[in-house]
Parts: C-alpha cells; sequence; structure tokens
C-alpha cells in the first residue's frame, strides 16, 4: 500500500494522474507533461516532493559522523552551505545519492531518495558505532514544495512573503519553522521548501491560487532533471552503479581522510571502470527507453538506456546510457534497439540542454 | 471527454478500423490519445508489411511511455499516414481524422469480432 502526501487530496482534486513511485503515490500530470516542462523552463512550476526523505543528524561527533557515511566533504563548511555527494557500498556501489545540508556546527539535515528511505535509515543506523550523535528520521514530519523556474524568487517572494533573495546557489536558511534552500531537480533556479504539513498545504494553496505558479508533476520533473543531465537512482544510479561509472567523480573527495567506499572509488579511478554512462543522440524521432539495448556498429550489444525521451527543449531524440567504457567516447557511433528497429546515434555529452542556475 | 465516433469498429486495445470496400483505416481512438497524452512519435510499418489481428504492428510514443499498437485485422498493409512522421501531434487533435494505416483486409469476417461504438464506450466506461 502506498503512501500518500499531505497534498494528496488536493492532487485528486486538480485532476492529476496518480501513479505509485518511491512508496508514495504521487502526481504524474496535471495537464500534460509537456506544457508544465515548459512552464518550469519559462516561467515558474511547484511540484509536490514530499515524499523525499529528511533525516537530522546532530551530536559531539555529527560532523564527522556525516564524512564517514557521505562521498563529498563537509568540513570546513559554513552554516547554510549544502553538499550534493552519495552514499556508498565498500564496493563503490551506490547506496543512495542525497543532499546534506549544515544547520549548524554539528549540526546537519540529510535529503534522501523516497524509494530509498527505509534503507538510507537503516544504512545510517548501522554506521552509528563510534560516533556520538542524535540520529532524527523525520521524513513524516517534513513536507517539501519545490518551487522552479526563472520567476521562481519572485514567486516564493510575493505570494509567501519568504524572501530567498540572499540565498546563493546551494545554501539555506531557516525562517521560522521551515527551511528554504536555493536547490532543485529541473536544471533551472529555484527553490525547495521544508515545512510541517500545515505549512505545505497552506503554501500550496497559496501558489495555486496566484496564478502565478503552475502544478506541475513528476513526469516532468523527470523529463527536466533528464535534459540537464541530472542522474536519477535507480536509472543512473544504483547498487551496481557507481558515481565513477556515472561521471559523478566531482562530488567524491578521495583527500577525505576516510569514508565508506573511498578505496573502492580510488581503485576505480586509478585503474578504470568496465562500463561508462555516456549521452547518446539518435538521428531519428523513435525514444529509446529504460532498459533498451545499446550495440556497437557490428551489432553487439555494448550497454543499457538507462533514461531517454525525445527531448522536449531541444526536439531530439536523447538518451543517458550504460555501456562498455571502450565506447564511451565523444562522437562513438551507437545505436538503440528501439522494438523490431535498431536506430542509430552517436556518443554525445550527457547535458542535452544548459543549466540556467542563478549564482 | 473523449469523443466515440459511430460507423467505425473498435478494439478491446482502443484501436479502431474504418472500412471501405476491401480496404480498412486503421488508427487509435480519441479515447486512447487521450489517456497517451502528447503523442511524440509514430511507429509505422513498411508498404507492403503483413499485419495479424492481435498482433502488434507499430507504437505510439507519448514523452512518458511507449504503446504498442496491436491490429485489429489480418492484411496487407497497403499505404502508411506518412503526415504522422512529422506530425505526430495530429493524433492529438483529431485521432478519427488521422488512421496511421490502411490494409488490404485478407479475412473480413475478423470485423465481427471487433465492437461498435456503443460497445466501445461501455469498455471504456469500465
Amino acid at each position: 500500500m502506498e503512501k500518500k502526501t499531505c497534498l494528496y487530496d488536493r492532487h485528486v482534486a486538480l485532476g492529476a494522474l496518480m501513479s505509485p513511485f518511491g512508496g508514495f503515490i504521487m502526481p504524474i500530470q496535471y495537464t500534460n507533461i509537456t506544457d508544465e516542462h515548459n512552464a518550469v523552463r519559462q516561467h515558474c512550476g511547484v511540484f509536490d516532493v514530499s515524499h523525499m526523505g529528511e533525516v537530522r543528524i546532530t551530536g559531539p561527533d555529527a560532523e564527522r559522523y556525516v564524512q564517514h557515511i557521505f562521498t563529498n566533504d563537509v568540513s570546513g563548511a559554513p552554516v547554510g552551505q549544502i553538499y550534493y555527494g552519495m552514499m556508498l557500498y565498500p564496493n563503490g556501489g551506490t547506496v543512495d545519492d542525497l543532499l546534506v545540508y549544515k544547520m549548524g556546527e554539528n549540526d546537519f539535515f540529510l535529503v534522501i531518495n523516497a524509494a530509498n528511505i527505509d534503507k538510507d535509515v537503516a544504512w545510517m543506523k548501522e554506521h552509528t558505532a563510534g560516533f556520538d550523535i542524535k540520529l532524527d528520521h523525520q521524513s513524516d514530519y517534513y513536507g517539501q514544495l519545490a518551487v522552479q523556474g526563472p520567476e521562481a524568487e519572485a514567486v516564493v517572494l510575493d505570494v509567501l512573503g519568504i524572501d530567498g533573495r540572499d540565498l546563493k546557489f546551494y545554501t539555506a536558511k531557516v525562517v521560522g519553522d521551515i527551511i528554504i534552500s536555493r536547490t532543485g531537480y529541473t536544471g533551472e533556479d529555484g527553490f525547495e521548501i521544508y515545512g510541517s504539513h500545515e505549512f505545505t498545504q497552506k503554501a500550496w494553496d497559496k501558489l495555486i491560487e496566484s496564478g502565478r505558479c503552475k502544478p506541475c508533476g513528476l513526469g516532468c520533473r523527470d523529463t527536466l532533471r533528464f535534459e540537464v543531465g541530472l542522474p536519477l537512482y535507480g536509472d543512473e544510479l544504483s547498487a551496481d552503479i557507481s558515481p565513477v561509472m556515472a561521471g559523478l567523480s566531482m562530488f567524491c573527495k578521495l583527500d577525505k581522510p576516510e569514508f565508506i567506499g573511498k578505496e573502492a572509488l580510488a581503485e576505480q579511478k586509478a585503474n578504470g571502470v568496465a562500463q561508462k554512462l555516456v549521452g547518446i543522440e539518435l538521428a531519428d524521432k523513435a525514444i529509446p527507453r529504460h532498459g533498451y539495448a545499446v550495440l556497437n556498429e557490428a551489432g553487439e550489444v555494448v550497454g543499457e538506456v538507462t533514461t531517454g525521451y525525445h527531448c522536449l527543449s531541444v526536439d531530439k531524440s536523447v538518451c543517458m546510457a550504460l555501456v562498455k567504457t571502450e565506447f564511451a567516447k565523444l562522437d562513438t557511433p551507437l545505436s538503440v534497439q528501439i522494438r523490431k528497429k535498431v536506430f542509430e546515434g552517436k556518443v554525445v555529452k550527457k547535458k542535452f540542454y544548459d543549466k540556467h542556475y542563478k549564482k | 471527454m473523449a469523443k466515440f465516433e459511430e460507423g467505425l469498429r473498435y478494439s478491446e486495445s482502443h484501436e479502431y478500423i474504418r472500412v471501405e470496400g476491401e480496404y480498412g483505416y486503421v488508427g487509435i481512438s480519441d479515447y486512447a490519445q487521450h489517456a497517451l497524452g502528447n503523442v511524440v512519435y509514430v511507429d509505422m510499418p513498411d508498404v507492403d508489411d503483413e499485419v495479424t489481428a492481435g498482433e502488434e504492428f507499430g507504437a505510439v510514443e507519448s514523452v512518458k511511455a511507449a504503446s504498442d499498437l496491436i491490429s485489429p485485422v489480418s492484411g496487407t498493409v497497403v499505404e502508411v499516414n506518412e503526415a504522422l512522421e512529422d506530425k505526430p501531434e495530429l493524433l492529438n487533435e483529431d485521432a478519427f481524422g488521422n488512421w496511421i494505416i490502411k490494409v488490404q483486409l485478407s479475412d473480413p469476417s475478423e470485423l465481427d469480432a471487433l465492437m461498435d461504438v456503443e460497445a466501445y464506450k461501455a469498455h471504456c466506461a469500465e
């Protein structure tokens, strides 16, 4: 049985197409994916992302603990700084990718993927031995809204009365009972706002009633994040896909004294990996989907599509795919088997559309 | 609200066929295009390909998913709607006005197994 977010009734009332995602029943679209996608690229959209999980780590060893389980380096960070990175298995496979907010000295707020909440919290608890910390699982308390798009700053200020103008990219602040950060998963400027269910419901209602902010479902959240090359756990990262394979080494600081998975990543960096994540652009408009086979010029299977779309912002069929490393160079001819036909393409950068962050 | 057109035969998988003599024009229903959302690609067979009742002959791709096209009849493809190659969104604009393939029927008795519009409406309401 899927869980419902605190905005479930509102989604149904808006006529959203609801579907299971990550253990929750979530809105996929309200009108259609294309319109919602374009609203975020051109104006402003609001997403219910209350399915995301939150964990607060406090205590005398909180920083040392986060440094142990997290690939990025939070040492010496100013309060309000946010880091993207991963939790890894000792073999370098990915437990989850997450955001870590530094809320204070030895006080961190971790935001994890909905589908991984139970696994992640268990993983964190397994690795607390030797650390004097308090681990507070707060997913049931927090709702979360993502207000995204070039008009997000003005909408959040005018409609919610929250001034995000002083927030730089990847920073957060506390306003009353809520946490607001200049973050997102769309490649546009925008904010993510964590608050109680009551706050989240009221803020959602204000945003929708204002008419300045289109309700957007997880359908366009996926097309938006995909075309700017952001990974989704389960597609581009998994227990079998390390950050090195996914091209995310920059978020793994091997100069840190230690973190779980560091040795495996160092070995992968030194000796190379068997498979790498690439972008593939097709000549035709057929759409490569997750799991479709990637073929070399000889027709041999050399990889698999992780995510693919007809890219809405550039009008091309493109995908990310995990392929044997020898086929990962730019411009390598690779084809995708789509149903009965083989569609020719070539390796391109994984970023199909440029991000428009306000930094 | 989905539109329904009289005089066509419908399959459970939401294809329609408009029969004219020994030929049938096969497309997807208005109900189907609604359910799919924005169509961005139509994967069509080639002229002279054989199609078989109940078997896949192509696919309609929306942003989120690919849906197989299932032929309501058996026969030979004599024409494909080339306008859909450049403008797949025509299926959203007018599903009944934009057929996908024209088939020369090899066994017209197969039409008896398909639904009329009233039966199809009931099927969509289930």
